[in-house]
């Protein structure tokens, strides 16, 4: 079969250094190449050449025997090559429907034309198994469906070749299925799909070929059918890593948190809650996890008892036995709670501040003599916290913004480590990072628990909940839907919990009947 | 060696420090007969930029939080002219005076202060608000009039002597090479480079500024952190008023007007960023004497003003662009 694209002996310099040598790729029509790596093996890099984000490179492309050398991505769209990039490109601002068009609108003498396009765009929307009205705003939507939205107009573009940049980093496991299937949808038309992803559990089931690249090289690249999973694994870190997950193991302690009946609401009167009546509790040196697809208020639940939503919450919280009161980010601090929120760009760090100004950033009132700074001091604490996380940055000066996901989350995890803290809640710790760290991370969480820090876990990775937890508490819609021993707890129970079955039963909605029948 | 040297000529300090380098050189050049050689001329151009430099400390704190203070013209306004009354028309002892000017100029700051903090408004909104409601107080309390030793009392016209502390603040140390209000701007920028580099405060100041959510979420008094940055900007118009005052020996209710924009191209040349969360008063420092020299060499080689104001604008872009951060 002749390929659709193919890259040969692709060079590139940011400045001195060279992120890729000399490395070859091909995409195939109706197929999905899997291009893996570690963050900053060059993925990124290459597929943005493609897109034309970078036309200073060396080597050659060519599109169907074709030489093509994409100067911009809209002179990429035009040979057929749309990308889906981490960032969204989406106008918040704007109706579904004039995304859709941006940038190619259908015009009548120069005049935009409405009608036709919310009539197209709902077809087009239609056609990828969308569900949403053509007028809302994007910024009323999720961020899953925004995505999802994304891809949609790389498809009105006719594009026969498309990149998706880790796309499923932001959905839940049901919006995951409506991409899978648009991507089957797409393969199926004969459009060739470059897809870059983090997750096992993709590659298992999308790639038909796959290629890693590891510092800028070329590793290997093979069809899916003829490369295991410890091949794959070996080729990604350069090292065989003997176990995906490191085991954790649990000593029986003392109660460490314990929630009654804790409730968020939403901005404003009248609102469902966010979480409702949820109880818990977690031991010392335990971790709890929680599984749940998106809306299921786990990450709520971390906000509202982190005081990150003060006049919205309600329900008792103790800690190590003793009741408090923890209203404010500050009063969580003081009590011992930590919270990793699950997007470090946009809640955990403060890109244009130095590696030590943001490990600080949560303990200055320790670090500090009243009120007057002590650098030294923070030095200090940073250059222990990067030795505690194995960080790597060039220079602990250096903006957090320049680091790699994985070195970023370190930090964010630094900052809270540096506080001292008794109960941790980490929410996706280890979202959009490469495998290397992600065993970093365990290995950590291991280490924090066996000191006797508490820490609550949720995530979106199946494999990681279950591997991970002590125990796993499951939510839907606000509530608390099942609980399970690490022993008893299987892929297979819990997404039927996360999707709100209890005993069998879909119950939540007889749930709000009944508090419907309670307020009538 | 050489990689030193393009390190500090690519770091924003090295980039506002070529700059003032050029502006000097530009004086060098066009040295209006040697003017631009004599210790009166350095002197001068540190005195006339100090006014707009004890103005630009505030806002270098405010732009830091992401935020903008337009009201800074207007709040030296009340400052000038309440400390005129006070002292030329009601004989208030000097230092209570001084006290009473720094807090009306406090208040008005924390007012816009409160206002962002608390209200939620949008910064240039608050503040362009509190720069029409001050201008309307500095014309309220002198009846549009200026406050000078002429007072009328009764249908007479009487002319009082000057009060010791005008004279005082308009004179020079230091054999005349250096003036006091330049001693004043000094320990101004002292103050704010200290709360800025030294203080907890300041790290919440440019964590603020870097992502205000994130530092709400590591424990950060985001409100009064604000509120205090808004304040400390009104404090400095105030002290930037009495020496207003002082220097032209009249309380102006029009005094003031458009200093706010060069307070703010002051603080943007150094190489501050307006999107908020990076920058430093030593910045600051340069874009103070980058304009303050640009202004005076114009002046000396008598470019009228026409002239002054479109070379000026012309070299806030440039050095604006060659600040801009080289995005990968």
């Amino acid at each position: 079969m002749a390929p659709l694209v193919s890259m040969n002996g692709i060079t590139k310099f940011f400045g001195p250094v060279k992120v890729l040598d000399q490395v070859d790729f091909s995409i195939y029509p109706g197929e999905v190449h899997i291009l893996a790596g570690e963050n900053g093996a060059g993925k990124s890099t290459l597929v943005k050449i493609l897109a034309g984000a970078y036309s200073d490179y060396q080597g050659r492309i060519s599109m169907e025997e074709r030489e093509i050398r994409p100067s911009s991505p809209l002179d990429a769209n035009r040979h057929g090559i749309a990308a889906i990039h981490q960032e969204l490109s989406l106008i918040p601002s704007m109706s579904v429907a004039d995304n859709l068009f941006l940038g190619h609108p259908m015009t009548r003498s120069g005049f935009v034309r409405e009608k036709a396009h919310r009539r197209s765009a709902g077809e087009v929307l239609g056609r990828a198994g969308v569900n949403v009205s053509v007028s809302t705003f994007v910024e009323d939507l999720p961020i899953s469906v925004q995505q999802l939205i994304e891809i949609t107009k790389a498809i009105r573009l006719n594009a026969r070749v498309l990149i998706m940049d880790e796309p499923s980093s932001a959905l839940n496991a049901h919006d995951v299925e409506t991409l899978f299937a648009l991507v089957r949808q797409l393969k199926s038309q004969n459009r060739g799909i470059v897809y870059i992803t983090h997750r096992l559990e993709e590659i298992h089931r999308l790639a038909d070929r796959i290629t890693v690249l590891r510092d800028g090289k070329l590793v290997g690249s093979a069809l899916a059918s003829e490369l295991p999973e410890k091949q794959l694994i070996h080729w990604m870190v350069g090292r065989e890593m003997e176990e995906q997950f490191p085991r954790h193991t649990l000593q029986k302690s003392s109660e460490a948190l314990r929630v009654e009946n804790l409730s968020v609401y939403k901005a404003g009167w009248g609102h469902r809650p966010l979480v409702d009546r949820v109880s818990l509790s977690a031991g010392r040196g335990e971790i709890l996890g929680i599984g749940g697809l998106q809306g299921s208020g786990a990450s709520e639940l971390f906000l509202g008892l982190f005081g990150a939503m003060p006049k919205r919450t309600v329900g008792r919280v103790s800690i190590e036995g003793k009741p408090v009161r923890i209203r404010s980010p500050r009063e969580a601090i003081s009590n011992g709670v930590a919270l990793l929120t699950n997007d470090r760009k946009a809640t955990g760090l403060i890109s244009p501040m130095s590696v030590i100004a943001n490990i600080c950033a949560a303990s200055l009132g320790k670090l500090s003599r009243y009120g007057w700074r002590r650098p030294r001091a923070e030095v200090r604490m940073a250059t222990e916290m990067g030795r505690t996380l194995q960080l790597r940055a060039a220079s602990y000066d250096m903006e957090v913004g320049d680091l790699s996901g994985g070195n970023q989350q370190k930090v964010a995890i630094g900052k809270w480590l540096s506080t001292g803290p008794r109960i941790m809640l980490l929410d996706e710790p280890t979202r959009g990072i490469d495998v290397g760290a992600k065993h970093e991370i365990y290995q950590l969480m291991n280490e924090l628990t066996a000191r006797g820090i508490s820490i609550l876990l949720v995530t979106s990775e199946m494999p990681e909940l279950l591997a991970m937890s002590d125990r796993i508490i499951v939510m839907h819609r606000g509530t608390i839907t099942a609980e399970f021993s690490r022993q008893e707890a299987t892929a297979e129970n819990v997404l039927e919990a996360a999707m709100g079955k209890i005993n069998g039963e879909v119950g939540t909605t007889r749930r709000e009947e009944a508090a419907h029948a309670a307020d009538n | 060696m050489l990689q030193t040297i393009r390190r500090a000529l690519t770091s924003s300090a090295g980039r506002a420090f070529l700059e003032l380098l050029l502006v000097i050189l530009l004086g060098v050049v066009f040295n209006a007969d040697g003017a631009f050689f004599k210790v009166g001329t350095h002197r001068d151009t540190l005195r006339q930029a100090s006014t707009y430099g004890i103005l630009a400390c505030g806002m270098t704190l405010v732009i830091i939080t992401g935020g903008i203070d337009l009201s800074v013209g207007s709040i030296l306004a009340v400052s000038s002219v309440s400390f005129s009354l006070l002292m030329m028309h009601m004989d208030w002892p000097w230092w209570l005076a001084v006290i009473a000017c720094l807090v009306l100029g406090s208040a008005l700051g924390s007012a816009s202060g409160a206002l962002v903090s608390n209200a939620k408004l949008q910064p240039f909104i608050a503040t362009l608000a509190m720069m029409t409601f001050a201008r309307g107080v500095a014309k309220y309390i002198t009846g549009g009039q200026k406050i000078s030793t002429y007072v009328t009392q009764g249908d007479k016209v009487i002319i009082k002597e000057l009060p010791q502390i005008f004279k005082f603040i308009d004179s020079r140390i230091l054999g005349g090479d250096l003036s006091i209000v330049s001693v004043i701007f000094l320990v101004c920028f002292l103050a704010a480079w200290l709360f800025l580099a030294r203080h907890r405060w300041g790290r919440e100041l440019y964590s603020i500024g870097g992502n205000e959510e994130a530092a709400r979420l590591s424990g950060v008094p985001v409100r009064m952190a604000k509120f205090l940055a808004y304040t400390f900007s009104g404090l400095m118009c105030a002290v930037a008023g009495i020496a207003q005052a002082a220097q032209e020996t009249q309380g102006d209710p029009e005094a003031g007007a458009g200093y706010e924009l060069t307070a703010i191209a002051m603080v943007v040349i150094g190489g501050t960023s307006l999107a908020g969360g990076r920058g430093s008063m030593g910045l600051t420092l340069l874009g103070i004497l980058t304009i303050g020299y640009l202004q005076k060499i114009l002046s000396i080689n008598a470019v009228p003003e026409a002239g002054r104001l479109m070379i000026t604008g012309i070299i806030i872009v440039l050095a604006v662009l060659t600040q801009k951060r080289r995005t990968k």
